[in-house]
């Protein structure tokens, strides 16, 4: 039945499918899979906008991605990269866990709690950024007095101090993505068989015991979808960046895709910049493909 | 359900209170910021900011207001901001419609290399791809236009997805019934598709609203004027200006201008911008 009517359909507007799906093609096209063959193309050319000789590509084969690897400041690049990843994942998804697991709970207030956590996910990066401008300032920072009351008179101007300015955006990315991955949590235990902690509960398992042998567990999918998510975001989420530190001092802050905009629109070098879009691109498609495998599976 | 439901005298009774107080701290702890922009942006510039001071401060005023309203044009900003999101959202829900319909209801060669060419979309975050985007912004002419802003995300991939699956999910004996009463394929589209499917469509559109009004790094790309320049990198700009130097009230006003309207929305609507959030785990 079905058959026969696709069957009709087809042979009486054959085109229509395709034009259906035309425009969504052509912007994929335009500014998906062009600009992606456009920076292999161009990371093997020598094209600088701002010195007149290197305004007109010259073919070059690696040395894009030569330099780079030669250069101390992308060795930076990379390793500040590497630490803000790695510092940022795993703590911002502990701590979603755990605020899921704080917010799952029957008490007066829980949906104020809810709110309190979530609410840094909806306020755009840059201004989250501009308000905590202020707690790394020297003076009146709010982390400085916290930490005087503990005895510590250290560094004071975080986002200038070349050893606190990556930890300085790190915090904010922290606090504004811990409750966006409390969400999934959340909605994952509210899924979760209340049969079973019964059962354990019956059993004479301590919470603490049904948290490791079931919550965590059955969460696992869960896990693995907000893994993905989280690191995707690490890597191309710089804004805060911009309005905290500018990459610097010196650099001690500058991610991937701060250097990618650095490289390409204050330094004017197209070809390294398709050098780094290229390396970038791979980097992603790491995460984004073992996500889609995943979610495949998951449907099957 | 979890954690501490089960009743064991007063051992859980006591961590149960403790956990719930443990609770409302890190809540507290989690919204100073906001709660001290808030405060903050109401204090007379002349005031103090040192700990406590902004806090525990006695007058309360509108002056950083206006003041951040007559020291950048963020009414143009907002108006911007309004346009970009508003087009982007149009295309991609007409777009994401009509492609997620032809690969929900139609047969045709081609249609599973076509499906992961577009799916492609979702494994090259557009984010990547600033530096040849802005060439070909360039070479269509569209710099330092709202169009600019907007054109890249036209095409949906993910929205394609999110619409097709919605629309296998319509029972298919509604869709023969329909093609037997001779429904054209519009017809069917928008009596028998879209109707069960407008939940997927506003979830999807909840969160493409969201993501836009905060994104920062493309409009700093291709915009450089007051006329097309959105609210983020409005903010930005503003917090970068030579006369505001350290006047954390007025900062914190020219923020809490910038976030208002999404928040007081994600306030109203929480529930469903959280629906929507979990429906696209994408921002």
């Amino acid at each position: 039945m079905r058959a026969t009517i696709q069957e009709k359909d087809k042979k009486k507007i054959p085109l229509l499918p395709y034009l259906l799906i035309l425009p969504t093609m052509i912007f994929v096209a335009l500014f998906t899979a062009w600009p992606t063959v456009l920076s292999i193309y161009q990371s093997f050319f020598l094209q600088r906008m701002n010195i007149a000789k290197f305004r007109e590509p010259t073919f070059v084969g690696f040395q894009n991605y030569i330099d780079l690897f030669a250069d101390p400041s992308f060795h930076q690049t990379l390793v500040n990269t590497l630490i803000y990843v790695l510092g940022t994942v795993p703590l911002s998804m502990l701590l979603g866990f755990t605020f899921a697991l704080l917010v799952n709970r029957k008490i007066r207030g829980v949906g104020m709690a809810r709110l309190a956590f979530f609410h840094p996910m909806v306020l755009p990066m840059v201004s989250a950024a501009t308000i905590w401008l202020f707690f790394f300032t020297p003076n009146y920072g709010l982390f400085n007095s916290a930490l005087r009351l503990f005895g510590y008179s250290g560094p004071q101007n975080w986002a200038g101090n070349p050893s606190m300015a990556l930890l300085a955006v790190m915090i904010v990315a922290i606090w504004k993505n811990s409750g966006f991955y409390m969400i999934f949590y959340l909605a994952g235990m509210q899924n979760l068989p209340s049969e079973v902690y019964e059962a354990a509960a019956l059993d004479g398992a301590s919470s603490w015991q049904a948290l490791w042998a079931i919550t965590i567990p059955l969460l696992r999918r869960t896990t693995v979808f907000v893994t993905t998510i989280a690191f995707i975001d690490a890597f191309r989420t710089v804004d805060h960046i911009f309005v905290i530190t500018q990459g610097g001092p010196s650099g001690a802050s500058t991610v991937l895709l701060y250097k990618l905009w650095q490289v390409r629109f204050e330094y004017q070098n197209v070809g390294a910049a398709a050098a780094i879009t290229v390396m970038f691109v791979a980097l992603l498609l790491v995460f984004t493909v073992s996500n889609f495998i995943f979610s495949e599976r998951k449907e099957a | 359900m979890n954690i501490g439901m089960q009743s064991r005298g007063w051992g859980a009774k006591i961590g149960e209170w403790l956990i719930t107080i443990l609770t409302y701290a890190i809540a507290i702890l989690w919204s100073i910021p906001i709660l001290w922009a808030i405060v903050a942006s109401f204090r007379p510039a002349s005031e103090p900011m040192s700990v406590g001071d902004v806090w525990f401060g006695s007058a309360l005023t509108i002056a950083n207001y206006t003041r951040a309203l007559s020291l950048a044009p963020f009414g143009q900003y907002y108006i911007n901001t309004i346009i970009i999101v508003t087009t982007i959202l149009v295309f991609q829900i007409v777009f994401i419609t009509l492609a997620g319909f032809a690969f929900a209801h139609f047969q045709f060669p081609g249609k599973r290399f076509l499906f992961f060419f577009i799916l492609l979309q979702m494994m090259i975050p557009t984010t990547a791809l600033l530096a040849p985007n802005f060439s070909t912004i360039r070479q269509l002419g569209l710099f330092d236009t709202r169009l600019a802003v907007a054109i890249p995300y036209f095409g949906s991939a993910f929205g394609m997805l999110l619409m097709r699956q919605a629309f296998l999910e319509v029972p298919r004996d509604l869709v023969d019934a329909g093609t037997i009463d001779g429904c054209s394929w519009w017809q069917l589209l928008l009596h028998i598709y879209l109707p069960p499917s407008v939940p997927a469509l506003v979830a999807f559109g909840l969160s493409s609203v969201a993501w836009h009004w905060n994104e920062f790094l493309w409009p700093l790309i291709v915009t450089i004027s007051d006329s097309t320049r959105p609210l983020t990198t409005g903010l930005v700009r503003f917090t970068q200006l030579g006369e505001i130097g350290a006047q954390w009230s007025l900062l914190s006003a020219a923020t809490l201008i910038v976030i208002a309207p999404l928040f007081l929305l994600f306030l109203i609507f929480q529930r469903r911008f959280i629906q929507s959030f979990l429906h696209s785990g994408l921002k």
